[in-house]
């Protein structure tokens, strides 16, 4: 693109009464040579059509705007796809939050170092062009002909999708066809319903839209959203095409050497890809549950005939008429604990009062007792709930359940702290036992079956109880697998009416994903991001950090170790650019030698002890806002640290860090999301990968004579705005204890 | 931005609500490529959520989503936002509805760039209704901190009009003299995403709230936990200010009752158990007693629950409260009968938190446009006339569950358009 620029400050909202406004316009003219105009209010109409004149007179195509923060005011500055608009936060991070006392001078030359990075930036910067696929592929692949997958596929082509729904078993149906009756599914909640799994077994093969292939698995699925290949073979068979095993660099070494046995003997590459194998756009994860194992219960007799699962009650349920005193046992714990049994969640309460109504419509003076430790009936459930505390021939109480004995024929339920005031037993004929659902995906199980370069399954299963679940409380259908969403059972135990939402919210994403790919956007977070990480290969020295740190496998290699990108794998957080020490990847408007001239263009005095200068990388999600927050409550920052965001703290390049003290600044720091178990980084890996290259960067900093402490990463949380000004004080406090960086002016 | 009205049949989307729910249905259609209008009765969008301290189980903010979602809206330009705007009138048929939507005076227009020369003029004050009444704002004022838009605006109820924000104004932002607006758009399906309210705790007549400052609900502790709430983060007794020694929550206050909401409110018990962790951070010492039923916290919530449950200044009674009595010393007791053991209970605390259960907030708008609300109020999406409903306009349930069943409305909202 040949660029013209345009710079434009406004003076508005204070900027104007702060700052010497001609002063900072010389700057732009002068230092960055680009032409300058301001204007009162750049945000009104009068301040738009200021800027579109001179894109429609004279050609300017690249806008650089300083103002209020980019994140506000979007709408106004959006010039077009054709345009790059750049904006200095001259309100929000140099007006609005001088702090007490400020001397102009300072609040002027932070002004004009924001200026001169976004003239900067704006130089550096490339209209990005989508990346499109040669040929896409709309088709959706859906794993599990239960529930979850029968209404995925459904919803799908209900939407104008083909879909191709493979079941392991010879039929569809999976575990409902077993159940005799399901829980109410509409107002007013009370009354148990016919099992409709046949209506949408039906449905589902009614469909012109949908392929079902029964007897058939999932061999492997190579590829990429829009351009996934998938291999099926018979079930329970072994193939060739099975996804490989992830084998690491060091395990790879060991193999070569022979001193290690290769997982993947006799399977194809992983990078192969199958030349019969099926196209897909978009896949859908939905195989399931399988009943818990709950032989450790030693105390509930679990080897006993006459006690049986909740799963196997089901079964006889279905089959025939059920005993008539039957004791249904929700909590294992006796009187160590009142949690009920893993993987349960609220199903099996549920499941509890429906079959206790069994014992009642099969037996005249049937009588069912639910001994629990807290029912768990959410929402409308409660009614259903009720409706069975209205039966006298249901009998409900809290308690401890110690242990289950056999006595003659019977079995007595011994319970304790009852809401009787009183220890029990209870003589019945049957104890069922409230076993959880465990996910397909448990013990670590990759179902999924990918070929990628970071192993076939999904990552962090254990931070989830093995299921297949999002972290993110907002965006519950966010995998670390682009393309690839899971619902049902393998996300958590959940009734028949959650699971027809989340599988027809996963279709939904399923197709989102195809439509984005097919617009060349990235998918969430980044929605809509029409830029892309380029490789420039001549220089890659096969390090294996890009592929090994893409927190969404993105990433594939060959023989040698060079990375193979998928495009519409990536999530555009530029994780691999970070990690590159080559410095090859960047995207069209975000790359290594951006930023790290924006931070060269940073003016650092040589010789005036209190002008030290500080940089500090912000990621724009949370870190940014809070600034931005921090400002609107006009709590004052301290005037020596220049901020520059970034898309997240995992696309710094340490480089920057190098190019700040090597210029002569004094400290840098990052500010980025919570790591750890509970982590709030939207790319996952973020924050966490951004820490361990600053504790590196510290180390080589030490070899150099510089202070380690010169860098630092810090935690915080969008609210955190009360807190930031003070974290940042603290950081310049400390390194201000050191002194200037001693390669000031070198 | 096009015109507000897509051509007929052409497959917009309708999404009356803009909380996570509504937010969510509208990003979830447009990113398919869909035209989406969503209309917000507020100034602002984000719902409760935007009210909430932290969300459980991971204790994170929900504005760091928000900000997400907002994020997202800005960089599409499929969305077409509303605010201050009400349904009044749904013609027409699947496929090819006319809904008029009226937008009522904001005051401010969208010149404001959220300098806050008006508020430091205006000499008027209302009740902050975003914390619940426990601080005031002006009567021209930022609806919070992440407010989107940022955008001011007035509350007429309290202005005088005496027209110092317009003076003040250097951008001709204020507008006193506004009229309500109608406009007529074309979509082929409505989602009601319309949320919920909290339970009138008023109406609760043993619970004596308003009896006693020391009587509040677990939105208003939301509040007093937030950063940017009223007491900017310490959760002090409204009132004196006193900074509480102990704590009672009451749970199932109106839920699972047949005079009050007979479902139960499906986040009371974790949203109380997450309450507690913020009273724990702010005051290691203090001692905490939840009065319950059940405790609802399944799967993996089970997790957090015990590991409250292993706080020793913490007791939780299996019991329901029958009756708060207001104290001289500005406490309360609490008074409940424990139903394992049979005795009665007096807890006479600092302040009692009532774990109030959520009440559909939608259903009067809707049952006024012909929608059908089952008898506690909820929507039922009707996918054969393309009126659907997502998140707690559909039932009561957590953030998650809310954000699922948009996703799955979006769907349901895309097929009709074909």
């Amino acid at each position: 693109m040949d660029k013209k620029y345009g710079a434009y400050v406004c003076t508005g909202c204070g900027i104007g009464d702060v700052l010497d406004i001609e002063a900072l316009t010389e700057v732009v003219t002068g230092e960055m040579s680009m032409g300058c105009k301001t204007h009162e209010a750049l945000c009104g109409a009068a301040g738009r059509e200021f800027i579109e004149n001179d894109i429609n007179n004279d050609g300017v195509n690249t806008v650089v705007i300083g103002a209020c923060s980019p994140r506000v005011m979007q709408d106004v500055f959006d010039f077009g796809d054709d345009k790059i608009t750049v904006r200095a936060n001259l309100r929000e991070q140099v007006v609005w939050c001088q702090p007490e006392g400020a001397g102009a001078d300072f609040t002027q030359e932070l002004a004009s170092d924001y200026m001169r990075m976004a003239c900067t930036q704006a130089k550096k910067s490339d209209l990005p062009a989508p990346y499109q696929l040669e040929v896409i592929n709309k088709k959706v692949l859906v794993m599990g002909g239960g529930i979850a997958g029968m209404t995925a596929a459904l919803e799908a082509a209900r939407a104008g999708y083909g879909v191709t729904l493979i079941e392991k078993a010879e039929v569809l149906g999976g575990k409902a066809l077993g159940w005799r009756k399901q829980f109410p599914t509409s107002s007013p909640w009370t009354d148990l319903e016919e099992n409709s799994i046949a209506d949408l077994v039906n449905a589902v093969n009614a469909n012109d839209s949908i392929t079902v292939k029964t007897s058939t698995e999932v061999a492997r699925i190579s590829g990429a959203p829009g351009d996934f290949a998938a291999t099926f073979k018979a079930a329970e068979t072994k193939s060739e095409w099975d996804a490989p095993f992830k084998v690491t660099v060091d395990e790879q070494e060991k193999i070569e050497k022979g001193q290690l046995e290769d997982p993947n003997a006799g399977l194809q590459k992983y990078t192969k890809i199958d030349p019969a194998a099926e196209k897909f756009g978009s896949v859908v994860l939905a195989t399931g549950w399988t009943p818990a194992d709950v032989s450790e219960y030693e105390h509930l007799l679990p080897g006993n005939d006459k006690v049986v699962t909740n799963a196997q009650f089901e079964k006889l349920a279905k089959e025939g008429k059920v005993p008539a005193r039957v004791a249904f046992i929700q909590s294992p714990g006796g009187e160590e604990h009142d949690r009920d049994f893993p993987f349960c969640n609220s199903v099996t309460s549920m499941v509890a009062l429906k079959q206790a109504s069994y014992v009642r419509e099969d037996n005249v003076d049937g009588k069912a007792y639910i001994l629990y430790q807290h029912m768990r009936t959410p929402g409308n459930m409660e009614m259903f709930y009720k409706a069975a505390q209205n039966d006298d021939g249901i009998f409900l109480t809290k308690g401890a359940v110690t242990g289950v004995e056999e006595q003659g024929g019977t079995l007595l339920v011994n319970a304790k702290d009852t809401l009787l005031n009183q220890d029990i037993s209870l003589e019945v004929d049957m104890v069922v036992l409230a076993a959880g659902l465990v996910p397909t995906t448990g013990g670590n199980k990759a179902m999924i079956n990918l070929a990628y370069r970071q192993g076939p399954g999904f990552l962090d299963l254990d931070l989830f109880d093995g299921y297949a679940d999002s972290h993110f409380i907002c965006f519950p259908y966010e995998t670390r697998r682009t393309g690839v969403y899971t619902c049902g059972g393998v996300r958590k135990a959940m009734t028949m009416e959650e699971t027809i939402d989340d599988a027809a919210g996963a279709a939904l994403k399923a197709i989102q994903c195809i439509e984005s790919v097919d617009r060349g956007v990235s998918v969430h977070p980044r929605s809509g991001d029409q830029s892309y990480p380029e490789f420039f290969f001549q220089r890659c020295t096969q390090c294996k950090r890009c592929t090994e740190e893409c927190p969404f496998g993105a990433l594939d290699d060959d023989e040698k170790g060079t990375p193979l990108p998928n495009p519409t794998r990536c999530r555009r957080c530029g994780t691999c650019m970070g990690a590159c020490p080559e410095r090859i990847i960047g995207f069209k408007n975000y790359n290594v030698d951006m930023i790290g001239s924006m931070v060269k263009s940073i003016e650092v005095p040589d010789d005036d002890e209190d002008k030290l200068r500080y940089l500090v990388l912000v990621c724009e999600n949370d870190a940014y806002p809070a600034l931005d927050m921090a400002a609107m409550r006009r709590k004052g920052l301290n005037n020596l640290v220049r901020f520059i965001p970034v898309r997240c703290l995992g696309s710094v390049n340490v480089v920057w860090v190098k190019d700040a003290l090597s210029s002569g600044m004094d400290g840098v720091m990052l500010l980025g999301c919570k790591y750890g178990d509970d982590y709030q980084c939207h790319f996952v890996k973020g924050s966490e990968i951004a820490n361990k290259r600053m504790d590196n960067i510290g180390e080589t900093l030490g070899s150099l004579g510089l202070e380690p402490e010169r860098c630092a990463m810090k935690q915080v949380a969008i609210t955190d705005f009360d807190k930031v000004p003070g974290m940042i004080q603290e950081f310049v406090d400390e390194i201000n204890e050191l002194g200037p960086n001693p390669f000031k002016g070198f | 931005m096009t015109d507000e009205r897509s051509a007929p049949g052409a497959g917009g989307v309708l999404v009356v609500g803009g909380g996570i729910s509504g937010l969510t249905t509208a990003l979830e259609a447009a990113e398919v490529g869909k035209d989406v209008f969503l209309v917000e009765k507020n100034p602002c969008l984000g719902g409760r959520v935007a009210q909430l301290n932290q969300y459980f189980p991971k204790l994170c903010p929900p504005s760091c989503g928000l900000e997400i979602n907002f994020k997202r809206i800005k960089n599409n330009r499929k969305i077409r936002v509303y605010t201050t705007t009400e349904v009044k009138s749904v013609e027409g048929a699947p496929g090819n509805y006319q809904v008029t939507l009226e937008t009522a005076p904001r005051g401010v227009n969208s010149k404001c760039t959220a300098c806050n020369a008006c508020v430091e003029v205006c000499p008027e004050e209302r009740d902050n209704v975003f914390n619940f009444g426990m601080d005031k704002t002006k009567a021209i004022y930022k609806p919070h901190d992440m407010a989107f838009p940022m955008k001011y605006a007035i509350d007429f109820a309290a202005c005088s009009k005496c027209g110092k924000c317009v003076e003040a104004c250097k951008y001709d932002a204020v507008e006193l003299d506004g009229q309500a607006e109608t406009k007529t758009v074309d979509v082929a399906s409505v989602v009601w995403a319309t949320g919920w309210n909290p339970y009138d705790p008023t109406k609760m007549d043993n619970l004596k709230y308003g009896s006693s400052d020391a009587i509040i609900t677990n939105m208003m502790m939301e509040r007093l936990a937030a950063p940017g709430g009223p007491t900017d983060g310490r959760i002090l007794r409204p009132g004196d200010n006193k900074e509480p020694e102990s704590f009672a929550f009451v749970q199932c206050a109106g839920s699972r009752d047949e005079n009050h909401l007979e479902y139960c409110s499906y986040i009371c018990c974790m949203a109380s158990l997450k309450q507690i962790t913020y009273i724990r951070e702010r005051y290691p010492e203090a001692k905490v007693t939840v009065f319950y039923i059940d405790l609802r916290t399944p799967g993996k919530y089970e997790k957090f629950r015990e590991k409250l449950m292993a706080d020793e200044n913490v007791t939780f009674i299996k019991g329901k409260v029958a009756e708060i009595i207001a104290e001289d010393d500005g406490g309360v007791t609490v008074v409940a009968e424990n139903a394992v053991t049979g005795s009665k209970v007096h807890a006479k605390v600092d302040l009692a938190i009532l774990a109030t259960g959520m009440e559909p907030a939608g259903k009067d708008a809707a049952a006024r446009v012909g929608v059908v609300v089952d008898n506690n109020g909820f929507i039922a999406s009707d996918v054969d006339k393309a009126m659907l409903s997502a998140g707690c306009a559909k039932k009561a349930a957590d953030v998650v569950t809310c954000t699922q069943n948009s996703t799955a409305a979006a769907l349901k909202a895309i097929q009709a358009s074909r």
